[in-house]
Protein backbone atom coordinates (compact mmCIF):
# COMPACT_ATOMS: atom_id res chain seq x y z
CA UNK A 1 0.00 0.00 0.00
CA UNK A 2 1.26 3.41 -1.15
CA UNK A 3 2.95 5.41 2.46
CA UNK A 4 1.16 8.54 2.55
CA UNK A 5 3.52 11.33 2.22
CA UNK A 6 3.39 14.05 4.94
CA UNK A 7 2.83 17.70 3.42
CA UNK A 8 6.30 18.79 3.97
CA UNK A 9 7.59 15.97 1.84
CA UNK A 10 5.00 16.66 -1.08
CA UNK A 11 6.30 20.00 -1.22
CA UNK A 12 9.93 18.73 -1.56
CA UNK A 13 8.34 16.30 -4.09
CA UNK A 14 6.63 18.72 -6.12
CA UNK A 15 10.32 20.88 -6.27
CA UNK A 16 11.60 17.98 -8.05
CA UNK A 17 12.86 19.96 -11.24
CA UNK A 18 13.95 23.05 -9.14
CA UNK A 19 17.34 21.60 -8.80
CA UNK A 20 17.63 24.18 -5.59
CA UNK A 21 18.24 23.40 -1.64
CA UNK A 22 15.99 21.53 -0.18
CA UNK A 23 13.62 24.68 2.05
CA UNK A 24 14.40 22.16 5.24
CA UNK A 25 17.60 24.23 5.73
CA UNK A 26 16.03 26.91 5.38
CA UNK A 27 17.32 29.11 8.69
CA UNK A 28 14.07 31.32 9.81
CA UNK A 29 16.47 34.45 9.31
CA UNK A 30 13.46 36.36 7.37
CA UNK A 31 16.19 37.84 4.68
CA UNK A 32 13.51 36.24 1.86
CA UNK A 33 10.89 38.36 4.11
CA UNK A 34 12.67 41.91 4.11
CA UNK A 35 13.44 41.78 0.47
CA UNK A 36 10.71 40.95 -1.47
CA UNK A 37 8.12 44.16 -2.82
CA UNK A 38 5.01 42.47 -2.41
CA UNK A 39 5.20 41.53 1.47
CA UNK A 40 2.56 44.67 2.35
CA UNK A 41 0.15 42.73 0.00
CA UNK A 42 0.53 39.08 1.54
CA UNK A 43 -1.33 36.87 4.04
CA UNK A 44 1.97 35.31 5.74
CA UNK A 45 5.82 36.74 4.67
CA UNK A 46 7.61 34.15 2.86
CA UNK A 47 9.73 33.16 5.79
CA UNK A 48 6.27 32.30 7.82
CA UNK A 49 5.30 30.04 4.67
CA UNK A 50 8.03 28.09 4.98
CA UNK A 51 7.42 27.93 8.76
CA UNK A 52 3.83 26.80 8.09
CA UNK A 53 5.31 23.59 5.29
CA UNK A 54 7.55 22.94 8.16
CA UNK A 55 4.83 22.09 10.91
CA UNK A 56 2.93 20.21 8.24
CA UNK A 57 0.42 23.32 8.28
CA UNK A 58 -1.04 22.22 5.02
CA UNK A 59 -4.78 23.82 5.73
CA UNK A 60 -3.13 27.37 6.35
CA UNK A 61 -0.90 27.08 3.63
CA UNK A 62 -3.44 26.45 1.18
CA UNK A 63 -5.09 29.45 2.42
CA UNK A 64 -3.08 32.10 2.24
CA UNK A 65 -2.52 34.45 -1.00
CA UNK A 66 1.67 34.39 -0.10
CA UNK A 67 2.46 32.54 -3.48
CA UNK A 68 -0.04 34.07 -5.69
CA UNK A 69 1.31 37.28 -4.62
CA UNK A 70 4.86 36.57 -5.57
CA UNK A 71 6.06 38.51 -8.74
CA UNK A 72 8.83 36.17 -9.54
CA UNK A 73 11.62 38.42 -8.78
CA UNK A 74 14.21 36.54 -7.64
CA UNK A 75 14.88 38.47 -5.38
CA UNK A 76 14.94 36.16 -2.41
CA UNK A 77 16.21 33.69 -4.17
CA UNK A 78 19.62 35.17 -4.66
CA UNK A 79 19.63 36.47 -1.03
CA UNK A 80 18.86 33.53 0.81
CA UNK A 81 21.59 32.31 2.91
CA UNK A 82 20.49 28.95 3.10
CA UNK A 83 20.74 28.74 -0.92
CA UNK A 84 17.06 27.77 -0.86
CA UNK A 85 14.94 28.88 -4.21
CA UNK A 86 12.09 30.75 -2.87
CA UNK A 87 10.86 32.08 -5.83
CA UNK A 88 10.97 28.46 -7.29
CA UNK A 89 8.77 27.44 -4.13
CA UNK A 90 6.49 29.49 -4.66
CA UNK A 91 5.59 28.31 -8.37
CA UNK A 92 5.54 24.94 -6.60
CA UNK A 93 3.26 26.06 -4.05
CA UNK A 94 0.63 27.35 -6.58
CA UNK A 95 0.96 24.18 -8.65
CA UNK A 96 -0.36 22.26 -4.99
CA UNK A 97 -2.91 24.28 -4.75
CA UNK A 98 -4.47 23.88 -8.47
CA UNK A 99 -3.46 20.37 -8.20
CA UNK A 100 -5.81 20.48 -4.78
CA UNK A 101 -8.21 23.07 -6.24
CA UNK A 102 -8.29 24.70 -3.40
CA UNK A 103 -7.26 28.71 -3.04
CA UNK A 104 -8.24 31.39 -1.08
CA UNK A 105 -11.28 32.90 -2.18
CA UNK A 106 -11.53 36.27 -5.22
CA UNK A 107 -7.80 35.58 -5.80
CA UNK A 108 -7.53 35.83 -9.95
CA UNK A 109 -3.73 34.05 -10.39
CA UNK A 110 -5.28 30.51 -10.54
CA UNK A 111 -7.58 31.37 -13.14
CA UNK A 112 -5.46 33.46 -15.27
CA UNK A 113 -2.29 30.64 -15.29
CA UNK A 114 -4.97 28.03 -16.45
CA UNK A 115 -6.33 30.63 -19.27
CA UNK A 116 -3.10 31.32 -20.21
CA UNK A 117 -1.89 27.74 -20.73
CA UNK A 118 -5.50 26.94 -22.77
CA UNK A 119 -4.41 30.10 -25.20
CA UNK A 120 -0.84 28.47 -25.37
CA UNK A 121 -2.44 25.07 -26.36
CA UNK A 122 -5.22 26.43 -28.66
CA UNK A 123 -2.75 28.72 -30.44
CA UNK A 124 0.81 28.66 -29.55
CA UNK A 125 1.54 32.09 -28.60
CA UNK A 126 0.42 35.02 -26.35
CA UNK A 127 -2.33 37.15 -27.46
CA UNK A 128 -3.72 39.72 -24.20
CA UNK A 129 -7.04 40.33 -25.79
CA UNK A 130 -7.90 36.70 -24.75
CA UNK A 131 -6.60 37.04 -21.43
CA UNK A 132 -8.74 39.73 -20.75
CA UNK A 133 -12.57 37.72 -20.71
CA UNK A 134 -11.09 35.41 -18.06
CA UNK A 135 -10.13 38.32 -15.24
CA UNK A 136 -12.57 41.53 -16.59
CA UNK A 137 -15.59 40.15 -15.30
CA UNK A 138 -13.48 39.78 -12.17
CA UNK A 139 -12.57 43.38 -11.50
CA UNK A 140 -14.08 46.56 -10.29
CA UNK A 141 -16.05 48.46 -12.49
CA UNK A 142 -13.76 51.32 -11.98
CA UNK A 143 -10.71 49.40 -13.01
CA UNK A 144 -12.61 48.04 -15.99
CA UNK A 145 -12.92 51.45 -17.11
CA UNK A 146 -9.32 51.78 -16.56
CA UNK A 147 -8.03 48.90 -18.16
CA UNK A 148 -10.10 49.79 -21.52
CA UNK A 149 -8.84 53.40 -21.84
CA UNK A 150 -5.18 51.73 -21.66
CA UNK A 151 -6.07 48.85 -23.73
CA UNK A 152 -7.86 51.93 -26.42
CA UNK A 153 -4.83 53.56 -26.19
CA UNK A 154 -2.69 50.85 -27.42
CA UNK A 155 -4.76 49.40 -29.92
CA UNK A 156 -4.62 53.26 -31.53
CA UNK A 157 -0.92 53.92 -31.14
CA UNK A 158 -0.54 50.57 -32.91
CA UNK A 159 0.77 48.46 -30.09
CA UNK A 160 -2.26 45.63 -29.97
CA UNK A 161 -2.50 43.89 -32.52
CA UNK A 162 -6.43 43.24 -33.64
CA UNK A 163 -5.99 39.76 -34.40
CA UNK A 164 -4.01 36.88 -32.42
CA UNK A 165 -0.85 34.99 -34.22
CA UNK A 166 -0.52 31.26 -34.63
CA UNK A 167 2.02 28.98 -34.48
CA UNK A 168 1.82 27.15 -37.98
CA UNK A 169 2.31 23.37 -36.97
CA UNK A 170 0.15 23.66 -33.86
CA UNK A 171 -1.05 20.04 -34.37
CA UNK A 172 2.58 18.99 -33.32
CA UNK A 173 2.15 21.34 -30.49
CA UNK A 174 -1.20 20.42 -29.25
CA UNK A 175 0.15 16.46 -29.56
CA UNK A 176 3.24 17.54 -27.55
CA UNK A 177 1.37 19.04 -25.25
CA UNK A 178 -1.08 15.75 -24.79
CA UNK A 179 2.24 13.92 -24.48
CA UNK A 180 3.20 15.67 -20.94
CA UNK A 181 -0.53 15.75 -19.63
CA UNK A 182 -3.51 13.98 -20.99
CA UNK A 183 -5.87 16.37 -21.65
CA UNK A 184 -8.06 14.88 -24.15
CA UNK A 185 -8.82 16.13 -27.22
CA UNK A 186 -8.52 19.62 -28.06
CA UNK A 187 -9.93 21.66 -30.89
CA UNK B 1 28.54 38.80 -40.03
CA UNK B 2 28.37 36.89 -37.08
CA UNK B 3 24.47 35.49 -36.98
CA UNK B 4 22.61 34.86 -33.96
CA UNK B 5 19.36 32.20 -33.58
CA UNK B 6 16.71 34.89 -32.41
CA UNK B 7 13.76 34.36 -30.39
CA UNK B 8 11.67 38.18 -30.17
CA UNK B 9 8.96 36.19 -27.64
CA UNK B 10 4.93 37.12 -28.15
CA UNK B 11 5.26 40.92 -26.27
CA UNK B 12 7.68 41.78 -29.39
CA UNK B 13 4.81 41.84 -31.81
CA UNK B 14 2.31 43.85 -29.76
CA UNK B 15 3.48 45.93 -26.82
CA UNK B 16 6.96 45.81 -27.64
CA UNK B 17 6.86 46.14 -31.01
CA UNK B 18 9.44 49.62 -31.27
CA UNK B 19 11.50 47.20 -29.08
CA UNK B 20 11.56 44.71 -31.76
CA UNK B 21 11.78 47.03 -34.96
CA UNK B 22 15.23 49.35 -32.88
CA UNK B 23 17.06 45.85 -31.71
CA UNK B 24 16.93 44.80 -35.31
CA UNK B 25 17.86 48.31 -36.62
CA UNK B 26 20.84 48.36 -33.74
CA UNK B 27 22.25 45.02 -34.90
CA UNK B 28 22.21 45.73 -38.19
CA UNK B 29 23.72 49.21 -37.55
CA UNK B 30 26.48 47.01 -35.32
CA UNK B 31 26.96 44.40 -37.75
CA UNK B 32 25.30 41.31 -35.97
CA UNK B 33 22.48 39.82 -38.01
CA UNK B 34 19.65 38.52 -36.30
CA UNK B 35 17.95 35.46 -37.49
CA UNK B 36 14.46 34.96 -36.38
CA UNK B 37 13.66 31.72 -35.40
CA UNK B 38 10.98 29.72 -37.38
CA UNK B 39 7.52 28.97 -36.12
CA UNK B 40 8.55 30.06 -32.55
CA UNK B 41 6.29 29.73 -29.31
CA UNK B 42 5.22 31.58 -26.63
CA UNK B 43 7.68 30.74 -24.03
CA UNK B 44 4.98 30.69 -20.98
CA UNK B 45 6.35 34.22 -18.97
CA UNK B 46 5.57 33.45 -15.34
CA UNK B 47 1.92 31.74 -16.29
CA UNK B 48 2.61 27.88 -17.40
CA UNK B 49 4.68 27.28 -14.24
CA UNK B 50 1.69 27.26 -11.77
CA UNK B 51 0.41 24.37 -13.73
CA UNK B 52 2.84 21.98 -14.77
CA UNK B 53 6.28 22.17 -14.62
CA UNK B 54 7.29 19.73 -16.90
CA UNK B 55 4.97 21.61 -19.54
CA UNK B 56 6.58 24.91 -19.01
CA UNK B 57 10.12 23.23 -20.02
CA UNK B 58 8.84 21.39 -22.66
CA UNK B 59 7.18 24.54 -24.18
CA UNK B 60 10.52 26.23 -24.10
CA UNK B 61 12.66 23.77 -24.97
CA UNK B 62 10.45 22.94 -28.37
CA UNK B 63 12.01 27.05 -29.15
CA UNK B 64 15.81 25.69 -27.71
CA UNK B 65 15.72 22.77 -29.96
CA UNK B 66 13.89 24.47 -33.18
CA UNK B 67 17.50 27.09 -32.32
CA UNK B 68 19.84 24.33 -31.90
CA UNK B 69 18.72 23.29 -35.66
CA UNK B 70 19.66 26.44 -37.02
CA UNK B 71 23.65 25.38 -36.56
CA UNK B 72 24.05 28.45 -34.77
CA UNK B 73 25.68 28.62 -31.03
CA UNK B 74 24.23 31.76 -29.65
CA UNK B 75 19.63 31.87 -28.44
CA UNK B 76 19.26 35.73 -27.94
CA UNK B 77 16.34 37.10 -26.59
CA UNK B 78 14.85 40.74 -25.86
CA UNK B 79 12.82 39.83 -23.31
CA UNK B 80 13.58 38.97 -19.81
CA UNK B 81 10.98 36.55 -18.76
CA UNK B 82 12.10 34.74 -21.99
CA UNK B 83 15.52 34.97 -21.34
CA UNK B 84 15.26 33.31 -18.09
CA UNK B 85 13.12 31.28 -19.12
CA UNK B 86 15.37 29.80 -21.96
CA UNK B 87 18.19 30.20 -19.60
CA UNK B 88 17.33 28.39 -16.83
CA UNK B 89 15.29 25.58 -19.31
CA UNK B 90 18.91 25.03 -20.89
CA UNK B 91 20.42 24.70 -17.99
CA UNK B 92 18.18 21.76 -16.70
CA UNK B 93 18.83 19.58 -19.74
CA UNK B 94 22.11 19.70 -19.60
CA UNK B 95 22.26 18.71 -15.81
CA UNK B 96 19.30 16.52 -15.57
CA UNK B 97 19.02 13.56 -18.66
CA UNK B 98 16.19 12.33 -16.67
CA UNK B 99 14.07 15.41 -17.64
CA UNK B 100 15.54 15.89 -21.17
CA UNK B 101 14.23 12.40 -21.93
CA UNK B 102 11.03 13.17 -20.71
CA UNK B 103 11.02 16.35 -23.18
CA UNK B 104 12.33 14.58 -26.27
CA UNK B 105 9.61 12.47 -25.85
CA UNK B 106 7.54 15.05 -26.19
CA UNK B 107 9.49 17.08 -28.83
CA UNK B 108 9.31 14.01 -31.15
CA UNK B 109 5.99 15.10 -32.33
CA UNK B 110 7.24 18.10 -33.82
CA UNK B 111 10.15 16.14 -35.28
CA UNK B 112 12.38 18.03 -32.74
CA UNK B 113 15.08 17.25 -30.20
CA UNK B 114 17.10 19.26 -27.72
CA UNK B 115 20.68 18.88 -25.93
CA UNK B 116 20.60 21.55 -24.19
CA UNK B 117 23.92 22.89 -25.95
CA UNK B 118 22.60 27.06 -27.29
CA UNK B 119 24.70 29.71 -25.41
CA UNK B 120 21.58 31.80 -24.33
CA UNK B 121 21.72 35.15 -24.15
CA UNK B 122 20.11 38.50 -23.26
CA UNK B 123 20.56 40.94 -26.68
CA UNK B 124 22.19 43.81 -24.37
CA UNK B 125 24.72 41.52 -22.97
CA UNK B 126 25.55 40.40 -26.89
CA UNK B 127 26.01 44.07 -27.79
CA UNK B 128 28.24 45.06 -24.80
CA UNK B 129 30.28 41.43 -25.03
CA UNK B 130 30.56 40.69 -28.82
CA UNK B 131 30.34 44.00 -30.11
CA UNK B 132 32.49 46.24 -26.97
CA UNK B 133 31.54 49.39 -25.43
CA UNK B 134 34.45 50.49 -27.31
CA UNK B 135 33.18 49.17 -30.94
CA UNK B 136 29.71 50.91 -29.44
CA UNK B 137 31.43 54.08 -29.28
CA UNK B 138 32.73 54.25 -32.95
CA UNK B 139 29.44 54.21 -34.16
CA UNK B 140 27.51 56.67 -31.67
CA UNK B 141 27.50 60.34 -34.54
CA UNK B 142 24.51 61.87 -31.66
CA UNK B 143 25.55 61.55 -28.38
CA UNK B 144 22.64 61.99 -26.17
CA UNK B 145 24.02 64.63 -24.05
CA UNK B 146 21.70 66.40 -21.77
CA UNK B 147 19.47 63.02 -20.77
CA UNK B 148 19.49 62.09 -17.49
CA UNK B 149 18.42 58.34 -17.50
CA UNK B 150 17.52 55.96 -15.06
CA UNK B 151 18.76 52.73 -16.10
CA UNK B 152 16.02 50.09 -14.93
CA UNK B 153 17.44 46.29 -14.86
CA UNK B 154 14.08 44.57 -13.75
CA UNK B 155 14.43 41.72 -12.37
CA UNK B 156 14.76 38.26 -14.49
CA UNK B 157 17.81 39.90 -16.37
CA UNK B 158 19.87 39.37 -13.50
CA UNK B 159 18.01 37.22 -11.26
CA UNK B 160 18.06 34.05 -10.46
CA UNK B 161 21.87 34.40 -11.44
CA UNK B 162 22.39 32.65 -14.63
CA UNK B 163 26.45 33.20 -14.25
CA UNK B 164 28.98 35.42 -12.39
CA UNK B 165 27.09 38.65 -12.91
CA UNK B 166 26.37 41.00 -9.95
CA UNK B 167 23.02 40.37 -8.82
CA UNK B 168 22.71 43.56 -6.02
CA UNK B 169 24.78 45.99 -7.94
CA UNK B 170 25.27 45.54 -11.32
CA UNK B 171 26.71 48.19 -13.94
CA UNK B 172 26.85 47.50 -17.10
CA UNK B 173 23.84 49.15 -18.72
CA UNK B 174 24.98 52.26 -16.79
CA UNK B 175 28.53 51.80 -18.99
CA UNK B 176 26.11 51.53 -22.13
CA UNK B 177 24.48 54.73 -21.31
CA UNK B 178 27.37 56.91 -20.72
CA UNK B 179 29.21 55.48 -24.36
CA UNK B 180 26.12 56.81 -25.62
CA UNK B 181 26.96 60.26 -24.09
CA UNK B 182 23.48 59.67 -21.59
CA UNK B 183 24.31 60.60 -18.16
CA UNK B 184 22.86 57.41 -15.89
CA UNK B 185 21.81 58.62 -13.00
CA UNK B 186 22.38 55.83 -9.19
CA UNK B 187 18.83 55.24 -7.77
CA UNK B 188 18.33 52.19 -5.27
CA UNK B 189 15.48 50.92 -7.41
CA UNK B 190 17.57 49.51 -10.39
CA UNK B 191 16.51 45.78 -10.07
CA UNK B 192 13.69 46.36 -7.96
CA UNK B 193 10.70 44.52 -9.42
CA UNK B 194 8.05 46.12 -11.32
CA UNK B 195 5.45 44.08 -10.53
CA UNK B 196 5.03 42.66 -14.78
CA UNK B 197 3.77 39.54 -13.68
CA UNK B 198 0.99 40.81 -10.97
CA UNK B 199 -0.38 43.71 -13.51
CA UNK B 200 -3.50 41.36 -14.35
CA UNK B 201 -4.06 39.43 -11.07
CA UNK B 202 -3.03 41.75 -7.84
CA UNK B 203 -3.46 45.40 -9.95
CA UNK B 204 -2.85 46.71 -6.49
CA UNK B 205 0.38 45.26 -5.61
CA UNK B 206 1.82 46.18 -9.06
CA UNK B 207 0.95 49.81 -9.06
CA UNK B 208 2.83 50.11 -5.37
CA UNK B 209 5.55 48.86 -7.29
CA UNK B 210 5.29 50.65 -9.93
CA UNK B 211 4.87 53.79 -7.98
CA UNK B 212 7.71 53.32 -5.68
CA UNK B 213 9.99 52.80 -8.72
CA UNK B 214 9.08 55.92 -10.73
CA UNK B 215 9.47 57.87 -7.72
CA UNK B 216 12.53 56.69 -6.46
CA UNK B 217 13.70 57.54 -10.39
CA UNK B 218 12.11 61.14 -10.57
CA UNK B 219 13.54 61.83 -7.06
CA UNK B 220 17.53 60.60 -7.89
CA UNK B 221 16.70 63.42 -10.71
CA UNK B 222 15.62 60.98 -13.54
CA UNK B 223 14.47 62.93 -16.51
CA UNK B 224 13.81 59.22 -18.76
CA UNK B 225 13.93 55.89 -17.53
CA UNK B 226 15.55 53.46 -20.02
CA UNK B 227 14.49 49.32 -20.28
CA UNK B 228 15.55 46.48 -21.44
CA UNK B 229 12.45 43.99 -21.07
CA UNK B 230 8.96 44.80 -22.68
CA UNK B 231 7.00 43.79 -19.21
CA UNK B 232 9.21 46.16 -17.53
CA UNK B 233 8.55 48.88 -20.40
CA UNK B 234 4.97 48.13 -20.23
CA UNK B 235 4.42 48.20 -16.80
CA UNK B 236 6.12 51.68 -16.18
CA UNK B 237 5.42 53.58 -18.63
CA UNK B 238 2.00 52.55 -20.12
CA UNK B 239 0.62 52.46 -16.35
CA UNK B 240 2.13 55.48 -15.34
CA UNK B 241 -1.31 56.98 -16.12
CA UNK B 242 -3.29 54.79 -13.50
CA UNK B 243 -0.19 54.89 -11.07
CA UNK B 244 -1.08 58.84 -11.30
CA UNK B 245 -4.80 57.97 -10.42
CA UNK B 246 -4.31 55.91 -8.29
CA UNK B 247 -1.92 57.70 -5.70
CA UNK B 248 -2.44 60.97 -6.64
CA UNK B 249 1.14 62.05 -8.46
CA UNK B 250 1.69 63.12 -11.70
CA UNK B 251 4.18 61.22 -13.12
CA UNK B 252 5.00 62.00 -16.99
CA UNK B 253 8.64 60.54 -17.48
CA UNK B 254 9.35 59.10 -20.97
CA UNK B 255 10.51 55.42 -21.16
CA UNK B 256 12.57 53.87 -23.72
CA UNK B 257 14.00 50.67 -24.90
CA UNK B 258 18.07 50.92 -24.49
CA UNK B 259 17.92 49.77 -28.39
CA UNK B 260 15.85 53.15 -28.82
CA UNK B 261 18.22 55.19 -27.14
CA UNK B 262 21.33 53.55 -29.13
CA UNK B 263 19.68 54.09 -32.13
CA UNK B 264 19.03 57.65 -31.31
CA UNK B 265 22.78 58.38 -30.56
CA UNK B 266 23.60 55.97 -34.21
CA UNK B 267 21.86 58.36 -36.10
CA UNK B 268 19.30 56.00 -37.35
CA UNK B 269 16.23 57.46 -38.68
CA UNK B 270 13.77 57.85 -35.65
CA UNK B 271 10.77 55.61 -37.58
CA UNK B 272 13.46 52.92 -37.87
CA UNK B 273 13.21 52.43 -34.11
CA UNK B 274 9.70 53.39 -33.20
CA UNK B 275 10.71 56.82 -32.14
CA UNK B 276 7.74 59.17 -33.39
CA UNK B 277 5.37 60.22 -30.84
CA UNK B 278 7.35 59.79 -28.07
CA UNK B 279 9.53 62.49 -29.96
CA UNK B 280 7.50 65.10 -27.98
CA UNK B 281 8.28 63.98 -24.53
CA UNK B 282 11.72 63.76 -25.32
CA UNK B 283 12.28 67.20 -26.08
CA UNK B 284 10.46 67.94 -23.00
CA UNK B 285 12.66 65.62 -20.95
CA UNK B 286 15.76 67.34 -22.63
CA UNK B 287 14.58 70.83 -22.51
CA UNK B 288 14.26 70.83 -18.77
Amino acid sequence: MAVELSFNKEIENIMYASHGKPIKDCLQCGTCSGTCPAIEFMDNSPREIIGLIHADMKDEVLASNTYWTCASCYHCTVRCPAGIDIADMMYALKRYSMWKGKYKEGLLGPDFSEAFVKMIVNSGRSFEPILAATYLPKYSAGDIIQEGLTAAGLVLTGKMPLLPKKVKRLKNVQRMVRRIIPIGETK
Amino acid sequence: MKQYAYYPGCSLESLGKNYHISALAVSTGLGLELKELEDWNCCGATAYFPVDELLAYTLVSRNLAIAEKTGLEDFVAPCSACYKNAYTTNKYLKADPDLAEHINYALEEDHLQVEGRMKVRHLIEVFIEDVGLEEISKKVVNPLKGLRVAPYYGCQIVRPRKDKEDVENPQFFEQLLSVIGAQPIEYASKTRCCGGSLIITNRKAALDMVYKLLQNAVDSGANMIATTCPMCDVNVEVYQSQVNREFGTNFSIPVMYFTQLMGMAMGIEPKRIGVGASMLSLAQSTGK
